[in-house]
């Protein structure tokens, strides 16, 4: 078990979780991991994984994330967003206000940023992207003054929501905390979010206290999860602050924002692939671009794990396999290879745990590496072997494939 | 007399609990026995920088090595070992690149709201000082009212910018900045791209494109490539600065954001694996808020005790 709580020390350092929360964690997990309540069937090392993916869950929020966001007694309510500077208040807001407004409600978008040049404009440009009004000025007076306008004028043109997009600072900054203050007094939100980079190291703990300590936050919302940085500090901050992630940031674009899950982010943070995440993007539609870097792989006779991942993904996202590599241009296929969507989730799971030197070349992958991606995806050695196997010959198929690739190179592509 | 640098590091550190310095000071106190313990204890002193765990128990390791069996002299001691470590840790400076004849061009790359557009107003701002005529490519095509942005930036510092349409091609913006800077005899061309994370594909490939199309125009061209981190980020840092790598001749590194208590420790880890130096440090919103990096300053900065005053 010490082996395996190494690793996992290891793995949510390398996902920045706070040394702190690490340290307190790991007692945790040692003291229920030894407790009366294992599975037979698991391993030592899956027993823990099992108890540390518990503890993650319930520390990132459990079920708190999807409640729905306050609503004041009297209208407007206000949801003020707050955080460091080019965390992606200004986006988010866009994003917030178009899923507000597709469930019924009637945001108007507030700026009070008068700091950062062109930030006002910058507001009005994403509210109108996104489809939402907004309380326009000329980025002059105070932003104490703006907002008590934006409510007023809210309150007057019947908008129930208004998004106050405040300006970065630094939680050392004692002036513009003051202000923050300031403005919570002055409109008193339903929502104080605080908008945190996915991407933050150890310092996520000591800003987000910081703010906590002079505003009520209600939640956070971790952006630039579209990345491939691991986020621990959304487990950092959770714990520290007790304070739920709410929402997820997955793009620069108005829809790119999901309610946060915490089970997805519990596996992402432990690096064992973001499988749920996977299932979800299965409802996105193959597109054009994808096609076009198969195609390319294909007359490259190059396909690396990555690509077979890829590969995957689009299975599971189009059913079966066929019908992707029949959307390959110039390329037909018979039309009745099966598989079953469930072992591919635990497929691209194991490359997920790879890290990048593994997918780019397989041969590295050692006896104890195929433990450790293994122990990482939540699978068997063997799991791992196969998979390997399978990726060598379909890798194989790839590079002597014709334009109409027999049923049986199919089937044996995933072990059906 | 310390340096701004190590100041304004110290400054922001001062408000912290979780200094290095502050923590080896309670850790390594005089006669204490250099053990497991002591060492574990200072390991996670340096996680809190965000040296990363590989580099903090490599220095760990290093510390015992040096230090083991022994009592522990103070903690000055223990700093002084580690301030050591740290400095060989970083790359050697290397001098900036200057082209036989004007324009130099100077790209700025990096992920999404790190500090790229900020950086590319105060370098436009320090080079007016100096007297040398700036022109900036607007070249962030995508972001809402990002033009606009860099463009009060340039105002302010009279540097002229070259912009086209929202949704334009970047390239195309780049391209005609750097015949406009040539036709213009400008001694420096700065281009400001979008911010793009590094796991996109077609976005990686986007910035490839600039760079080359700049080269066309101005032999040898971009002479400088900063990557623009965000000084609060953790280990997604050191990804970043190795696929950036992979498409832009990334030839130093802008952390950004040091007025607040996060070390950028990241840098070290950076230097380490890929030899890129620190050129500047962002130290604050203002044109004047960039720094020239000084390993020593830094080093001396992220080890100061707390409550140490500069100047
Ligand atoms: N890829 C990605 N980019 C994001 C996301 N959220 C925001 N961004 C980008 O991050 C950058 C900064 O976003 P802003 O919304 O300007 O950040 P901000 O917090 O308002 O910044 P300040 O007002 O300067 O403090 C922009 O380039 C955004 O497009 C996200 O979820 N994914
Ligand atoms: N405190 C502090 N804030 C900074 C520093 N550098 C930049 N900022 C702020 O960080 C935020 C984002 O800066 P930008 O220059 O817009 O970042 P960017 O990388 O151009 O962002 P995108 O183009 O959206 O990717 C702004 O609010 C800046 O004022 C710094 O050194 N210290
Ligand atoms: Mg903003
Ligand atoms: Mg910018």
């Amino acid at each position: 078990m010490d082996a395996a709580l190494r690793e996992i020390r290891l793995a949510l350092l390398e996902a920045d979780v706070s040394f702190k929360v690490v340290r307190d964690f790991l007692a945790r997990v040692r003291e229920k991991a030894l407790g009366a309540d294992v599975i037979q069937s698991l391993t030592p090392g899956q027993q823990v994984i099992r108890v540390v993916r518990d503890e993650l869950v319930g520390l990132l929020g459990g079920g708190a994330a999807t409640r729905p966001l306050a609503i004041s007694s009297r209208p407007p309510s206000v949801y003020m967003l707050c955080g460091l500077q080019g965390s992606g208040k200004t986006t988010t807001i866009g994003k917030l206000g178009r899923w507000l407004k597709k469930s019924g409600r009637h945001p108007l978008v507030a700026p009070v940023d008068l700091q950062r040049p062109a930030a006002v404009l910058q507001a009005v440009q994403v509210a109108r992207g996104a489809g939402l009004a907004v309380y326009e000025h000329d980025g002059t007076g105070s932003p104490v003054e703006r907002a008590r306008e934006a409510v007023r004028h809210a309150r007057q043109k019947g908008f129930d929501v208004v998004l106050l997009d405040t300006a970065g600072r630094l939680h050392v900054d004692e002036e513009l905390m003051d202000e923050l203050a300031a403005l919570r007094a002055a409109v008193e939100p339903a929502e104080i979010l605080y908008v945190a980079d996915a991407m933050t190291g150890q310092d996520a703990v000591r800003s987000a206290e910081a703010f906590k300590a002079r505003v009520p936050l209600t939640g956070v919302i971790l952006t630039k999860l579209d990345g491939d940085a691991r986020g621990g500090a959304a487990l950092s901050v959770a714990a520290i602050t007790g304070v739920p992630v709410r929402f997820a940031g997955i793009g620069e674009k108005p829809e790119a924002i999901e309610v946060f899950d915490p089970e997805r982010m519990a596996g992402r943070i432990l690096g064992m692939g973001d499988v749920l995440g996977l299932i979800e993007k299965a409802e996105e539609a193959f597109d054009a671009e994808s096609a076009r870097k198969l195609e390319q792989s294909l007359k490259k006779r190059q396909f690396g794990l990555e690509q077979f991942r890829d590969t995957l993904r689009q299975v599971r996202k189009m059913g079966p396999l066929e019908s992707v590599i029949g959307m390959i241009p110039g390329v037909r296929l018979p039309a009745d290879a099966q598989v079953d969507p469930r072992r591919v989730v635990r497929m691209e799971a194991i490359v997920d745990s790879m890290t990048a030197g593994e997918r780019r070349d397989h041969r590295v992958i050692n006896g104890s590496r195929r433990k450790r991606i293994a122990r990482g995806s939540g699978t068997s050695v063997q799991e791992v072997n196969q998979l390997l196997k399978q990726y060598l010959e379909m890798r194989k198929l790839f590079q002597q494939m014709g334009p109409s690739p027999s049923k049986g190179q199919l089937r044996r592509l995933l072990g059906r | 007399m310390f340096g701004r640098l190590r100041q304004k590091i110290v400054d922001g550190l001062r408000k912290t609990r979780d200094a290095i310095a502050g923590q080896v000071e309670r850790i390594a106190s005089a006669g204490r026995p250099v053990d497991d313990a002591l060492l574990d204890e200072l390991e996670e002193a340096l996680l809190s920088a965000d040296l990363g765990p590989e580099l903090a128990a490599e220095l760990r390791d290093r510390l015992g090595q040096r230090l083991r069996g022994e009592a522990v002299g103070g903690p000055d001691q223990v700093l002084g070992v580690l301030r050591e470590e740290i400095l060989a840790l970083l790359p050697p400076r290397v001098p900036e690149t200057r082209p036989t004849a004007p324009p130099r061009v100077t790209l700025v790359v990096g992920v999404n709201g790190s500090g790229k557009t900020t950086t590319a107003g105060k370098l436009a701002a320090l080079w007016g000082r100096e007297g040398r005529k700036v022109v900036v490519a607007a070249a962030d095509t995508f972001r809402a009212a990002a033009v606009e942005q860099m463009a009060i930036w340039a105002e302010r510092s009279g540097a002229e910018v070259v912009r086209s349409q929202p949704g334009a091609d970047p390239a195309a913006v780049a391209f005609d900045a750097a015949r406009a800077a040539r036709a213009r005899h400008a001694d420096e061309l700065l281009v400001d791209t979008a911010g793009r994370l590094h796991n996109k594909k077609p976005l990686m490939d986007e910035l490839a494109k600039i760079a080359r199309v700049i080269a066309k125009e101005i032999p040898g061209a971009p002479h400088e490539t900063l990557l623009v981190l965000d000084g609060t980020t953790g280990r997604n840092a050191v990804i970043q600065a190795r696929e950036f790598t992979r498409v832009a001749p990334v030839s130093g590194l802008v952390l950004t954001k040091l007025d607040g208590t996060a070390r950028g420790g990241v840098a070290v880890a950076i230097g380490r694996e890929l030899g890129i130096p620190v050129r500047y440090v962002g130290v604050g919103e203002a044109a004047d808020d960039l720094l020239l990096f000084e390993a020593e300053e830094y080093v001396a900065g992220l080890l100061a005790p707390p409550g140490t005053k500069g100047e």
